[in-house]
């Protein structure tokens, strides 16, 4: 198996704010991320697939495919957005990494066609990521 | 296991980068100086040096849906802070942190310790560490998780 991985960087803003806590209860919760007004990283995101390099074009997956699939799923619906506001997915949840992430699993495991989604990885900061996969999905060792 | 059989449920992962500055020296008193020298090279000189190293701690849990979050960030950097960064950062690993007095401070051995003082976060689980030593080398431990090199 051989895994393969393309990098795309988004910009978008977002809040961290239960409607259920209080406001003291927000502000102790999410710190700084509740400010009311929003604020915005540039995220990174690393989309591994996995599979067999086809004998005819020794390619896992186009590249040209991905990159298409992250543009339409991902771009297109996140880049230059207020997530809590402008991404449907994200409608009744907090806009975290973790949570991101997940929705980005979702959004792309339908659309690879050739290999399989392995991971997904969103960097909120260089710091700061979440790592999204199958349980027991195998078979590639180390990150 | 083959990609398609059996997959299971999506799993998340929160990782954390944490940086510190250390020095070590690569030695064992039970080798002769020759033995040393040949074996750790430059790492055997006497009064050590020092690195820039990069922590990366990886853990997994629920996402608690009142949060979306598998652990508070404060709690975890609190936590590794407390842990790890307090104990080792512009310290002499060999002199200063006890699990060395007698263990070459290898990157690897450093992995371990660090994962043992890690193991017991009490908000999350902690599914593995990776430390880079320089941007050329790093290293990775994931305790008696099967899976921690699954990925």
């Amino acid at each position: 198996m051989v895994l393969l991985t393309r990098k795309i960087e988004f910009a978008a803003s977002h809040l961290y704010n239960n409607p259920d806590f209080s406001p003291e209860e927000n502000r102790r919760v999410f710190g700084k991320c509740n400010n009311p007004h929003g604020h915005g990283h540039n995220y990174t995101l690393e989309v591994t697939v996995a599979g067999e390099p086809d004998p005819v074009t020794g390619m896992v997956l186009d590249l040209k495919d991905l990159k298409e699939i992250l543009e339409r799923e991902v771009m297109q619906r996140m880049d230059h957005r207020f997530l809590n506001y402008e991404v449907p997915e994200l409608a009744g949840k907090i806009p975290t990494c973790e949570n991101i992430a997940h929705i980005i699993w979702n959004l792309l495991e339908p659309q690879i066609k050739q290999g399989k989604l392995h991971r997904v990885r969103l960097y909120e900061t260089p710091d700061l990521f979440a790592d999204c996969y199958r349980n027991g999905a195998g078979g590639a060792k180390l990150s | 296991m083959n990609a398609g059989t059996q997959r299971g449920e999506v799993k998340i992962e929160l990782g954390r980068r944490y940086r510190f500055a250390a020095s070590h020296r690569l030695h064992n008193p039970t080798l002769s100086e020759e033995d040393n020298t040949r074996l750790y090279g430059k790492c055997n000189n006497p009064y050590g040096h020092g690195h820039n190293y990069v922590l990366e701690v990886l853990v997994s849990g629920e996402v608690d849906p009142a949060t979306g979050m598998i652990a508070n960030l404060t709690d975890l950097d609190g936590f590794v802070e407390r842990a790890v960064l307090d104990p080792f950062d512009h310290k002499s690993l060999n002199e200063d942190v006890a699990a060395f007095y007698d263990t070459v401070p290898t990157t690897e051995n450093l992995c371990v310790e660090i994962f043992k003082r890690l193991k017991s976060f009490p908000k999350a689980n902690l599914e593995r560490v990776r430390i880079q030593e320089t941007s050329n080398n790093s290293f990775e431990y994931a305790g008696d998780n099967p899976e921690g090199f699954e990925r």
